[in-house]
């Protein structure tokens, strides 16, 4: 078990004209669990393969625990990793799939069927331990590349998106037992993903990256309540978070089109300025009859979602994904209203994109 | 109307095609065995039945003695030999060379990488009299003229290019993430090609080997060029032919054509599948 510190990380791909990490730094703390989050292309399985040792920097460090490994081969790391397609040995069993860790750092053989047996358990592959993966389900290939990870004594356990080819209520349950056995191995661990959803409910922090850099690192509900910028705030969510155009009087309200909104003192000292306001769907409330500080929104589509029901709306000309609950009855053309509540609201720079601050 | 007339033509027409896709299989295939046969038949009856009119084309007289005669006969048992020595050392040395640049091939990006490629072919574009030529000038001068060793190295060269390319194409079918995860997991790059993909690339490179095993046992012209006394077994039939019994010919045929046979059935399965794949 080690920390991670990884400083001014550089790499362009050869025939690459962008940085496929862009002066990344970061530090993992020892036994946490970091998901590095973003869209493809925006180089977080690229940082995690620099981790491995499959890709050298152009220039930056990595160390693990103390010791400097930015240009160590992976086998000289003590790391430990499981692809995205499994990559297990075709041409061999189960068993020795697990076992190859092991055998490889020259554990003795009662000891390697002993942690393969344990590992094996865990992830209920015992029966299948003398079949060839040609023989298993994708899943039970994942659980295999799985165990392979968990029974070497590595320092870092390293996650390509380890759940990305598998069915959807597959990837719902080993999600979970996932948690639970990194959680009880206590291995620091760092997991590539491009499902937010896998991001929040995985993580101890969650790095969001986007073109190479890290646009956020935080606590999974922090990011999410917090976006630090449009662009964490569209990613993460479903629906994304909700982007409208806004201003500020010069008295130090807040103007949709012609509407006005009750708004927090953070604005105050914004007076005059073009801004966009932030809100989730299920920060917005909906009620049918006027109320103060509400404002008025045509429905365009209504969704129902079981536990409540989406509403596309149009306020003044934009665009808004609100939740309502199930009890909730409109349809499309109606006007219903819209309220806010001020600590739910969050403003950014129209240029930048960038949270605005208090100051 | 409780029925439609039901226009059954169609239906009637794709059977009879199948019939006729069936008998046009048949036919090529006839094409091709009717000779085998005849040459296998030929040269496991007994003499006295070759001379026999009108010849029975069922095997009614089994014997080895055509076959014993042919081997007996000056020369081709050392041919033989001499044959198998080629045939194995081109297949080594072809697989010691051409499979490395196989997998460089298929797992790195090099300058050059196409022209390569496409120079790789050259060697088989040069008719084999022309090479053969000044490579027996060649040998001449460095002394092994007459010998297998001259031999292989030709044979070498000519089967380099489809075992680089057909191992290029069977390196390129073993996920590279599979040897990613064997190198995480404590290997050095030698021990991750060796404990992992060179056991996955292994049916298809026994299968080049076997397909540059025989081509070396079938070429003759080289062989029959750079050789004098050490011919290989189709050099030998060749000269040997045109002053030959007939029994001798049939019996020659034969033991050309039974490793190519071998070689077919042990091959079908790889032969689909690597020209199935393409070289990026």
């Amino acid at each position: 078990m080690a920390d991670i510190s990884i400083s001014n990380l550089i790499k362009t791909y050869p025939g690459g004209t962008e940085r496929a990490t862009d002066d990344v730094s970061l530090h993992i703390a020892d036994g946490s669990f970091t998901v590095l989050l973003g869209p493809s292309g925006c180089g977080k399985t690229t940082l995690l393969r620099m981790l491995a040792g499959l890709e050298l920097p152009d220039s930056g460090s990595i160390s693990i625990g103390g010791r400097d490994v930015t240009y160590l081969p992976p086998n000289k790391r003590n790391i430990s990793m499981v692809f995205q397609s499994y990559a297990v040995f075709p041409h061999r069993s189960v068993r020795y799939n697990i076992g190859f860790g092991l055998q490889m750092a020259k554990v003795a053989k009662e000891q390697i069927d002993k942690k393969v047996q344990w590992a094996a358990d865990l992830l209920q592959l015992t029966p299948y331990l003398d079949r060839l993966p040609a023989q298993l389900s994708g899943g039970q290939r994942q659980r295999v590349a799985v165990a392979r990870a968990i029974v070497v004594d590595a320092d870092v356990l390293l996650m390509d998106e380890p759940l990305s080819n598998l069915d959807a209520l597959l990837r719902l349950n080993f999600r979970s037992e996932l948690k639970k056995i990194v959680q009880d191995l206590g291995t620091t661990t760092v997991y590539v993903t491009h499902d937010q959803s896998e991001a929040l409910s995985l993580g101890d922090q969650v790095a969001v990256m986007r073109k190479g850099r890290i646009a956020q690192l935080g606590d999974p509900l922090d990011v999410y309540d917090a976006p630090s910028d449009r662009f964490v705030g569209g990613f993460i969510g479903s629906p994304p978070m909700n982007f409208v155009d806004a201003a500020v009087t010069p008295d130090g309200e807040l103007v949709v089109g012609d509407q006005r909104l009750m708004a927090p003192s953070l604005l105050q000292s914004f007076g005059n300025h073009s801004i966009v306001l932030g809100v989730r769907a299920e920060n917005v409330s909906v009620a049918k009859e006027r109320a103060s500080g509400h404002i008025a929104a045509t429905v365009l589509v209504v969704e129902p979602m079981g536990s409540t029901i989406l509403l596309t709306v149009d306020v003044e000309g934009q665009t808004l994904k609100v939740q309502a609950p199930p009890s909730f009855r409109t349809a499309p053309h109606q006007t219903i209203w819209l309220g806010f509540s001020p600590n739910t609201m969050r403003f950014y720079d129209r240029e930048t994109s960038m949270a605005l601050e208090a100051n | 109307m409780s029925q439609a007339t039901v226009d059954t033509a169609p239906l009637k027409r794709q059977k009879r095609n199948r019939v006729l896709l069936q008998l046009t299989c048949i036919a090529v295939s006839l094409f091709m065995l009717i000779p085998i046969y005849l040459i296998s038949l030929a040269a496991l009856s007994s003499r006295e039945s070759l001379n026999a009119f009108p010849l029975s084309l069922l095997p009614t007289s089994f014997s080895f003695e055509t076959l014993n005669a042919f081997l007996g006969s000056t020369g081709v048992f050392g041919a033989l030999g001499n044959s198998l020595i080629v045939g194995v050392g081109t297949l080594l040395l072809s697989a010691l060379i051409g499979v490395p640049a196989g997998y460089a091939l298929a797992r790195f990006a090099f300058p050059g990488k196409e022209p390569y490629q496409l120079f790789l072919l050259f060697a088989r574009a040069l008719p084999i009299v022309v090479l053969s030529v000044p490579l027996a000038r060649l040998f001449l001068t460095v002394d092994i003229y007459d010998t297998t060793y001259a031999v292989i190295l030709l044979h070498t060269a000519l089967a380099l290019p489809t075992t680089i390319l057909i191992s290029a194409s069977v390196f390129l079918g073993v996920p590279h993430d599979v040897e990613e995860a064997a190198r995480v997991f404590g290997c050095s790059p030698f021990g991750a090609f060796m404990r992992v993909v060179m056991p996955m690339a292994l049916p298809g490179i026994a299968a080049a080997s076997i397909f540059t095993f025989v081509m070396s046992w079938n070429e003759v012209l080289g062989a029959s060029i750079l050789t004098l006394d050490h011919r290989t077994l189709p050099a030998q039939v060749l000269t040997s032919l045109a002053d030959s019994p007939l029994a001798y010919r049939f019996a020659g045929g034969f033991a050309l054509v039974i490793p190519s046979i071998i070689f077919i059935a042990f091959m079908r399965r790889y032969l689909t599948n690597m020209w199935g794949s393409t070289i990026r």
